[in-house]
């Protein structure tokens, strides 16, 4: 038992992950991967509703009528996403501010919906808050990956604390300059592109 | 006059300046997955046209009668008129969004079973495709108006279409190119539509 449940949590870390193997979930792995500190904040508020939704589906799918099961999904999901929202709203404000629809858009996140129906639906609860963990982790950390480099390349920053010396940026009289592209939409798909190359050439999978 | 040349500019601003894929990240599970077939690309693209020109005015009466703060004054009893049940937005979205969906489906199989033929199986998928909801929640966050959602919805859906079709085209010609194993399917699409968004960038300095 204990070691089914680790092959659950790790599977989807490096070899199933969501992100670069499934491609669920891209949306907000690129939206919010411009400071660290969102992509952290969109984590945690990620694994909550991931979790939560797979052991509450998994508990009610022998009563969930096949026809209607994706209203019901959504309605549980949604249900947590609000309550995460006004969790965010009343304690980080400011990052709730920035992250703007993106805590709305963790509905139709398709992780959720996608572990929801291919997991949670067939397995025990305790399963699948195990798979929900795996996954959740496995999205957390490509996205952590892809803020390190575009707050890094972007903006010089890690968590908003200066890495870059200032003494180097051309208008001290230095020579760098931050990469603007990164903070824009383009350097996101394309780290993100790399990321999968690197992680399908370690992992040996290969699409046709 | 003045209010034609307004709509035709938050439709241009919409399609190509601030394009709900390339630069908000909206939908991109179903780019991903979709756009490998051209006839279905154009199927989906108009499908979310559709629905997203449907959905977006339809939630903004439901925004506006229902939830805002106050919303409820219409109904005449004092005690609701200062009801604020904004923080139900999500919820009662998805499932305007869900429910319009399964109308629209209904409507096209009994009317026009060719155009219910050709969206047919993209119609489903719609519910959970982050454009839709994404578009109905900037809608509340940019405060449009009726007339401004009614053009918002259907110039962003166009925004989608213009994306998926253009990017299966280039992915059409990609299956003569030699790509390295890792890269092939998932990381050189992320890596094109990069540099798509670059392009759509471009558009950005265009003020209207």
């Amino acid at each position: 038992m204990e070691k089914k449940a680790k092959a659950i949590i790790s599977d989807p870390m490096v070899d199933n992950n969501p992100i670069t193997k499934q491609i669920l979930g891209i949306c907000s792995a690129l939206a919010v991967t411009v400071k660290m500190e969102q992509a952290v904040v969109m984590s945690l508020a990620l694994t909550f509703v991931l979790v939560c939704s797979n052991v509450i589906i998994s508990l009610l799918r022998k009563g969930i009528p096949r026809k209607i099961r994706i209203i019901v999904q959504l309605t549980v999901i949604a249900s947590l996403v609000i309550l995460i929202d006004q969790i965010l709203k009343a304690y980080l404000y400011d990052i709730s501010k920035q992250l703007s629809v993106f805590v709305g858009l963790i509905i139709t996140n398709c992780i959720i919906m996608g572990r929801a129906e291919a997991f949670a639906m067939q397995n025990n609860y305790k399963d699948a808050m195990y798979d929900g963990l795996g996954n959740a982790m496995g999205y957390g950390s490509i996205l952590i990956i892809v803020s390190t480099f575009r707050e890094l390349l972007g903006s010089g920053t890690l968590f908003n604390y200066s890495i870059i010396p200032a003494s180097i940026y051309l208008e001290n009289g230095g020579w760098y300059v931050n990469n603007g592209l990164m903070l824009l939409a383009p350097g996101a798909f394309i780290i993100l592109g790399l990321i999968i190359w690197v992680q399908r050439t370690y992992t040996h999978y290969i699409e046709d | 006059m003045e209010l034609l040349e307004h709509y035709l500019s938050l439709a241009t601003k919409s399609i190509f300046i601030e394009n709900i894929l390339l630069a908000y990240f909206l939908g991109m599970c179903s780019f991903l997955a979709i756009s490998k077939k051209i006839e279905a690309s154009i199927g989906l693209g108009f499908a979310v046209i559709f629905v997203n020109g449907v959905t977006v005015p339809l939630n903004y009466l439901i925004k506006v009668f229902l939830l805002d703060e106050g919303a409820l004054s219409w109904v005449g009893i004092p005690a609701l008129a200062t009801v604020d049940l904004s923080f139900l937005a999500f919820i009662t979205f998805i499932a305007t969004i869900a429910g319009m969906v399964q109308l629209v489906e209904m409507l096209l199989d009994k009317f026009s079973p060719a155009l219910y033929n050709s969206l047919g199986i993209f119609l489903p998928l719609i519910a959970v495709n982050c454009s839709i909801l994404g578009a109905s929640l900037f809608m509340g966050e940019r405060g449009y108006d009726f007339g401004e959602s009614a053009v918002f919805g259907v110039s962003s859906g166009a925004g989608f279409a213009l994306a998926i079709v253009s990017m299966a085209a280039i992915r059409f010609k990609l299956k003569y190119s030699n790509i390295p194993d890792g890269l092939k399917g998932l990381g050189i699409t992320m890596i094109l539509t990069g540099l798509l968004s670059m392009a759509y960038l471009s558009f950005s300095g265009i003020n209207l």
